[in-house]
């Protein structure tokens, strides 16, 4: 009997439901001093992390988020069938010489800051299919490397719009599989008594490109994937915005999370209630200075780890629809004056009692 | 007085130059490059000079003035050397200030270290 | 596909959901600073002329000690603050230019002195030395056959 099962037009659900065993997050000083500085795992002040460049400063940063997923599993290094991990810089090299570097066999992804959602989408999907048993998905993002990739050097004096968002320094990583985590040997697995988090489903993404070209208004960029991906998602699997207890975007920020609600509405979709940012729940915007929000492929990775699966296993949430939007532009392209087309990947993700 | 004429007049470019990087999609690096062609023009057009005359430093120190210099270099340097100070007098002109942003930035690489934005 | 008409009226439908800053709030800072850094070269100059330096040359070290300064506070990571308080008041003046020749070798020194300073030193600040030489240029040329035409 095949374990997975087309759903709709773009969906895949899975008969048998793929465990997230566990979830480590490491964040950054700025992000560690933000609403959610008690949910870390780590906190990590020195920016460089002891390198010498911003690049090796986040592989490292990706290397230890996911060598503490791995430990939190209870597992080794060796007993990790496949990677799947990615970041933003040119050629996903902090993955590359992060994660990789672990020796676990590799597959690089660039989703630009919806890498999280496409690495749990792949990964449950391998899963899924008996291709491991244990499935690492992780990515990062450094606020200086992307600074330094996309836009200035640091030491530059610029004013950022109110539009703008503030790249997380971070790193998320989980470890998926097909059986629930054990609690024996392993207390900081992802498990509460019998509660386990499990995705269930998962609806790719689509490039959604309205002409928009401001690559300082990112949430404007990724909004209509968003909610296109959401649209489908309800589509396919035959739901409601009630059926979900909450719906968490990457980092759409304010100007996103606007649009996305603005459009939805237009669709006759209301989530209003149960729509959540990670972008905004990471920073405080008032009072750090972060304009529109957070982003970064860590910005997701890290709040799904530290914040969203805690709530999911604490039976806060049953069922939660995890979207992380990118925003797919190069340097190249934008200098080029091509658009910055949006994608978002949504990974349904549910509370099991075993 | 020339205190103040070179803070009102320096600070009313620059608060003019505010409304471009606000309101259009000009970013710095293209307004930089405006100014400086802008003053170039507008100092070859004989307009220019009567505002550094009045504003002093107000008027030479924002980059409309680094295009000013550039101009007047030109210029001196055709009428002194006719056809060959098409090539030497733009450089010449800027010479010092392209110079010293040049050395003391290679100093300061050598010196500081990157350090991220809080 | 998305037509043109869509992504104009999606591009007007941003720019009424987006946010800006408060434009007389940010001209008055920028007035402020850039007016602050056009006195003090007012000053420098002033002093080099009462030194004895002819107005040429205390022009020029007007420009030298404000790009000195604006590379040392560069270095010291406090004139991003300044451009992130002041805008177009830190960029608009030389010291703006020399802002962006310093970042970028501070920036780029881990890339190594050919591929990282050497070229990169030029990221931001190229611009400004082309486009200035070639409009300097150009007018020249106009300036020049005017001349040779015996118009001027």
């Amino acid at each position: 009997m095949k374990n997975m099962i087309q759903a709709g037009t773009s969906s895949a659900a899975f008969r048998f439901p793929v465990y997230i065993q566990s979830a480590a997050s490491i964040a950054g000083k700025k992000e560690g001093e933000g609403p959610l500085k008690d949910s870390f795992d780590r906190i990590i002040d020195d920016p460089l992390l002891g390198k010498d460049s911003w690049e090796s400063a986040e592989s490292m940063l990706q290397k230890k988020a996911s060598a503490l997923a791995v430990k939190k599993a209870g597992l080794d290094t060796k007993d990790i069938r496949l990677a799947f991990a990615g970041d933003l810089l040119a050629q996903t090299t902090a993955s590359s010489f992060g994660t990789a570097g672990m020796g676990i066999p590799f597959y690089g992804l660039y989703a630009a800051c919806s890498t999280m959602g496409e690495a749990l989408s792949l990964g449950a999907m391998a899963v899924s299919a008996g291709f491991g048993d244990h499935i690492l998905c992780a990515t990062s993002s450094h606020f200086a490397s992307a600074e330094k990739e996309f836009r200035y050097p640091l030491g530059y004096g610029n004013q950022r719009p109110l539009s703008a968002t503030w790249t997380v320094t971070g790193s998320g990583a989980c470890i998926i599989g097909s059986d629930p985590p054990e609690t024996e040997n392993s207390p900081d697995s992802l498990r509460s008594g019998n509660r386990c988090a499990v995705i269930t489903g998962i609806t790719a993404g689509r490039i959604i490109d309205f002409g928009f070209r401001d690559s300082l208004n990112m949430g404007a960029c990724m909004a209509p994937a968003a909610c296109d991906t959401i649209l489908r998602n309800l589509s396919d699997f035959g739901r409601t915005p009630s059926d979900y207890d909450a719906i968490v975007t990457g980092d759409l920020g304010i100007v996103g999370r606007n649009i996305l609600l603005d459009m939805l509405r237009k669709n006759g979709t209301d989530i209003g209630d149960i729509h959540q940012d990670c972008g905004l729940m990471i920073y405080d915007n008032s009072t750090q200075d972060t304009h529109s929000g957070g982003s970064g492929c860590g910005c997701s990775a890290v709040v799904l780890a530290a914040c969203l699966l805690p709530r999911i296993i604490g039976g806060q949430w049953k069922r939660m629809l995890f979207i992380p939007t990118g925003a797919m532009l190069s340097k190249v392209t934008y200098n080029e004056g091509a658009s910055v087309p949006g994608i978002a990947h949504a990974v349904v993700i549910e509370l099991m009692e075993i | 007085m020339d205190y103040l004429n070179a803070f009102w007049v320096g600070g009313v470019i620059c608060a003019l130059v505010q409304i471009l990087l606000d309101r259009t999609k000009l970013l710095p690096g293209r307004v930089m490059v405006l100014l400086v062609c802008s003053g170039a023009v507008l100092s070859a057009l004989g307009l220019y000079q009567p505002l550094i005359d009045y504003a002093g430093a107000g008027a030479s120190v924002p980059l409309l003035g680094f295009g000013s210099l550039l101009w007047n270099g030109m210029k001196e340097a055709i009428d002194r050397d006719g056809f060959l100070g098409l090539f030497t007098g733009g450089f010449t002109a800027c010479a010092a200030g392209v110079s010293a942003a040049l050395i003391f930035s290679y100093l300061a690489s050598l010196v500081f270290r990157p350090k991220t934005k809080k | 596909m998305i037509s043109d008409k869509q992504q104009k009226q999606y591009e007007q439908y941003v720019k009424e959901m987006t946010p800006v800053h408060s434009l007389p709030a940010n001209m008055a800072k920028a007035f402020l600073t850039g007016g602050l850094i056009c006195l003090l070269g007012q000053w420098i100059q002033n002093t080099a002329a009462y030194l004895g330096a002819d107005l040429k040359d205390a022009g020029t070290w007007c420009s030298l000690i404000l790009i000195f300064l604006s590379v040392l506070l560069t270095g010291l990571n406090i004139y991003p603050r300044i451009g992130k308080f002041g805008g177009a008041g830190s960029l608009v003046p030389i010291t703006g230019f020399a802002n962006s020749v310093a970042s970028s070798a501070v920036e780029f020194r881990t890339e190594g002195q050919i591929f990282g300073i050497g070229c990169k030193i030029f990221t931001i600040a190229g611009p400004v030395i082309l486009y200035g030489i070639l409009s300097s240029w150009i007018l020249g040329v106009i300036y020049y056959f005017l001349k040779v035409a015996e118009v001027l």
